[in-house]
C-alpha cells in the first residue's frame, strides 16, 4: 500500500463518523430544531454498539443497537423541547452531558475489553479496480451507509413530497400548520432521524475507528460535526465534502509532523478548525445564499393555537 | 411537604453526625482524581494505590475519594469540601490540582496535603512524583534491539518537560544499543482522543517505523500496532490485553507503596513536607512484564533495570549533546534534577522540532 494510499483511508475512516453525524443534524435542523446534543447521542451510541457487540458477538447487532439507542435518547430532547417547549439549547448541551455521563456508567464493565472490529465487506468486481477500488469498495458497511444516507437525504430532501413538508416546517412552521402538515410530529421524526444518525456515528467509533471503549471516546467530533451543518449552509453534498475535507486536513497534519516539517505542531492541530473557519467566512461572504439555506424557524418553540 | 423536609433535615443530620463521630475513631484519607478510577491508565493507577492503602492499614484508616474532579475551579470546591469533611490527610493526583490545593492548604493549617507531580509546596503541602523516565529509558534499549528499521515513532501529548524528558530518555537509551538509533515525534496535543491518537500511529507506521511507544492515555496505539503487526510499549497501566502479541512491555504507574509509606507516617505524627521523586528501585514505578521478545533482548532489559535500580546507571549521563550538536553533558556527569523536571531541549537522534 502506498502512503498516499494509506493517507486516504485514514481519511475515510475519520471523515465517516463526521459525515454521519452532522448529516443527522442537517435534517434536524431543516426541520427548525437545533439540536445541540450530537455529541451526548453519539456517544450513547458508541456504548451501546460496543456493549451489545461485546454480549452477542455480532457487530451487526451492535451498530443496530447503536441507531436505536441514539434514535430513543434523541426522542428525550423531542419530549422536552417539543412536548414541553423548553429552550433547546439548554436542552441540547443538557443532553450532551447527559450521554457523556449515562456512557460512562453504562460502559464501566466494559472498559479495557479487546473489541470486535466491523470487517471490509470487498464489492466484486468494483473493488478490482486499481487504487478506487481498495479505498472505497472495500470499506465497512457504515462507509457505504453514509454514502447511502447523505444520497437518501439529498433526494428526500429536496425531490419527496416528505422532504417538502419538512423544510416547509423549518422555515415556517406557522405556515405549515395552517397548510394541515402536522409540525410537531415532523419534528419528533426529524430529531429522531438525527439520534439514529449520530448513533451510528458513535457506533463507528467504538467498531471501526478504535474498536474499543473508554470513556468520552468521541471527544468533541459532535461539535465539529454541528459546524459541519452551518459549514455545509445545510446542502447535504457539501456537507459530505466539508466531512471529508476536515479528515483529510487532521489526517495530513499528522503526517507532516511524522515526516519531520518544521511547522509547530500546536498549528498543525489546530489546522482543522482554521479550515473550518476560513469556508465559513467564505461561505457567508455570500450573504444572500446563506440567508437562503438557513430554516428560518430554526431554533424556535412551536406551540399550535388550541 | 414542611412536615417532611423536617424530617429530611433531622436524618440528613443524625447521618453527618454518625460520619463525623466515626471519622473520629479512624482517620480518614481521602483522594481527587482527574479521571474516571477506572480509566485504564493515570487514574486508575493512584485507585489501585489507595486499594492497597486500605488493604495495608484498614483497621486504623478508611478512604474517600471523589473521580471525575475537572482542573479549576471545581477542584478548589472539592477539595475543601473533603476538608471540612474531617479528611486528615488529603491526596490530589493531577497537576493541574496544585495552585488548588495550595490555596486550600492555607485555609486549613491542621489538615495535611500532597500533590501529585506538582513543585509547589508549604508546610502542610507535600509533593510527590515519579521517575518514569527511568522506563522509558529500558523501552529506548529494547525498541533499538527489536526494531529492524532503526527508527522509532513516539506518540506524544503536550510539549511540557515530563514528555520532553521521557523522548530524550528513550533515545538516550535506544542510542546506548545503537548509536545511530532515530525516532519520529508525532503530537497529538491531547491526553485523551483514541481516534486521534490510532490516527497519529498510523501516520508513523505509514511512514516507515517499526515501533511504538506512547505518552497518550489510551490503548488505541497499541491496537493499531497489534494491526499493523508491529510492537509496542504500554503507558501508565499495563495494556497486554490490547495487544497479547503486540506489548514488549509497559511503564506501571503504582503508587501503593508510596500511600502507605506517607499515611502510616501521617497517624505516626511524623508527617512532615517532603518533595519526593522516587523511581524503580521505590516500586513506585514498575515494569510490566517483558514478552514477546526474544531471550538475549529480555535479559538486557533485566540488566538494565537491576542496574537502574542499584543506582549504578543513570539514564541521564554524559557524554551527551543536545540535538543540534552542542556538548550538554561531559562523559561520566549526570543531569541534575532541576534541569530535568524543566527539560526544554532534545538530545541528539530526535527527528522532530521541539513545539515552542
Amino acid at each position: 500500500m502506498g502512503i498516499v494510499e494509506a493517507i486516504l483511508l485514514s481519511v475515510i475512516t475519520a471523515a465517516t463518523p463526521l459525515v454521519l453525524a452532522a448529516i443527522g443534524e442537517l435534517v434536524t435542523e431543516r426541520s427548525g430544531v437545533l439540536n445541540l446534543g450530537v455529541e451526548g447521542m453519539m456517544i450513547m451510541g458508541a456504548v451501546s454498539a460496543f456493549a451489545i457487540t461485546q454480549i452477542t458477538g455480532s457487530p451487526y447487532l451492535g451498530m443496530l443497537a447503536g441507531v436505536a439507542c441514539g434514535a430513543i435518547f434523541s426522542q428525550l430532547f423531542a419530549f422536552l423541547t417539543l412536548t414541553l417547549v423548553a429552550n433547546q439549547v439548554a436542552t441540547g448541551l443538557a443532553l450532551t452531558l447527559l450521554g457523556i455521563g449515562v456512557s460512562g456508567m453504562m460502559g464501566e464493565s466494559f472498559l479495557g475489553l479487546q473489541g470486535i472490529k466491523l470487517q471490509p465487506i470487498a464489492i466484486p468486481l468494483l473493488a478490482d479496480i486499481p487504487y478506487i477500488g481498495p479505498l472505497l469498495f472495500r470499506q465497512d458497511i457504515i462507509f457505504y451507509l453514509s454514502i447511502a444516507v447523505v444520497a437518501g437525504v439529498h433526494w428526500f430532501l429536496f425531490r419527496s413530497r416528505a422532504g417538502l413538508k419538512l423544510r416547509a416546517v423549518g422555515d415556517s412552521h406557522a405556515s405549515a400548520h395552517a397548510l394541515g402538515v402536522n409540525v410537531i410530529r415532523t419534528r419528533y421524526l426529524a430529531v429522531m432521524f438525527g439520534g439514529a444518525c449520530a448513533g451510528l456515528a458513535g457506533a463507528q467509533l467504538s467498531l471501526v475507528y478504535t474498536p474499543q471503549w473508554v470513556e468520552n471516546m468521541s471527544a468533541g467530533r459532535g461539535w465539529i460535526a454541528l459546524a459541519l451543518v452551518v459549514f455545509s449552509s445545510w446542502r447535504p453534498w457539501r456537507l459530505a465534502a466539508g466531512g471529508y475535507l476536515f479528515g483529510a486536513v487532521s489526517i495530513s497534519q499528522l503526517h507532516a509532523q511524522a515526516f519531520g516539517l518544521g511547522i509547530p505542531s500546536q498549528l498543525l492541530s489546530s489546522l482543522p478548525y482554521v479550515a473550518t473557519i476560513v469556508v465559513l467566512i467564505l461561505i457567508s461572504h455570500n450573504r444572500r445564499m446563506t440567508l437562503i439555506n438557513t430554516p428560518a424557524s430554526l431554533g424556535k418553540p412551536f406551540v399550535p393555537d388550541r | 411537604m414542611k412536615k417532611l423536609l423536617l424530617a429530611l433535615a433531622s436524618t440528613a443530620a443524625v447521618i453527618g453526625f454518625a460520619t463525623g463521630a466515626s471519622a473520629q475513631e479512624k482517620a480518614k484519607i481521602c483522594f481527587v482524581y482527574v479521571g474516571a478510577k477506572t480509566d485504564g491508565g493515570w487514574t486508575q493507577a493512584h485507585d489501585i494505590g489507595r486499594q492497597e492503602l486500605e488493604k495495608a492499614l484498614g483497621d486504623k484508616i478508611e478512604t474517600q475519594y471523589l473521580e471525575s474532579v475537572p482542573e479549576g475551579p471545581d477542584a478548589e470546591r472539592a477539595i475543601e469540601r473533603l476538608a471540612r469533611s474531617g479528611c486528615g490527610l488529603i491526596f490530589t493526583t493531577s497537576f493541574g490540582f496544585m495552585d488548588a490545593t495550595i490555596k486550600i492548604a492555607q485555609k486549613f493549617p491542621d489538615v495535611k496535603f500532597e500533590h501529585a507531580t506538582g513543585y509547589k509546596t508549604a508546610p502542610n503541602v507535600a509533593t510527590y512524583n515519579s521517575r518514569f523516565y527511568e522506563g522509558r529509558y529500558i523501552q529506548g534499549q529494547i525498541a533499538a534491539k527489536m526494531s529492524q528499521k532503526g527508527v522509532a515513532g513516539y506518540i506524544a501529548s503536550f510539549p511540557i518537560p515530563e514528555v520532553v524528558m521521557g523522548i530524550n530518555s528513550f533515545v538516550i537509551g535506544a542510542r546506548s544499543v545503537n548509536p545511530d538509533f532515530k525516532i519520529k515525534v508525532v503530537w497529538a496535543n491531547t491526553w485523551f482522543d483514541p481516534g486521534k491518537e490510532a490516527d497519529a500511529a498510523k501516520a508513523l507506521v505509514d511512514q516507515g517505523v517499526d515501533i511504538l511507544t506512547q505518552h497518550t492515555d489510551t490503548t488505541a496505539p497499541m491496537q493499531v500496532a497489534a494491526e499493523r503487526g508491529i510492537k509496542a510499549f504500554g503507558q501508565a497501566s499495563d495494556m497486554i490485553k490490547a495487544g497479547p502479541q503486540t506489548q514488549l512491555t509497559a511503564i506501571v504507574d503504582t503508587w501503593g507503596a508510596y500511600y502507605i509509606k506517607r499515611t502510616q507516617a501521617f497517624l505516626d505524627g511524623k508527617w512532615e513536607t517532603t518533595s519526593s521523586w522516587d523511581g524503580l528501585k521505590d516500586g513506585i514505578l514498575t515494569m510490566a512484564p517483558y514478552t514477546n521478545m526474544p531471550d538475549d533482548v529480555k535479559k538486557m532489559a533485566e540488566e538494565t533495570e537491576a542496574k537502574i535500580k542499584s543506582g549504578e546507571l543513570k539514564p541521564f549521563t554524559g557524554p551527551l549533546k543536545k540535538q543540534d550538536g552542542s556538548e550538554w553533558l561531559a562523559a561520566g556527569a549526570t543531569s541534575d534534577d532541576g534541569t530535568l523536571l524543566g527539560m526544554n531541549f532534545y538530545v541528539e537522534g530526535v527527528d522532530d522540532q521541539l513545539p515552542k
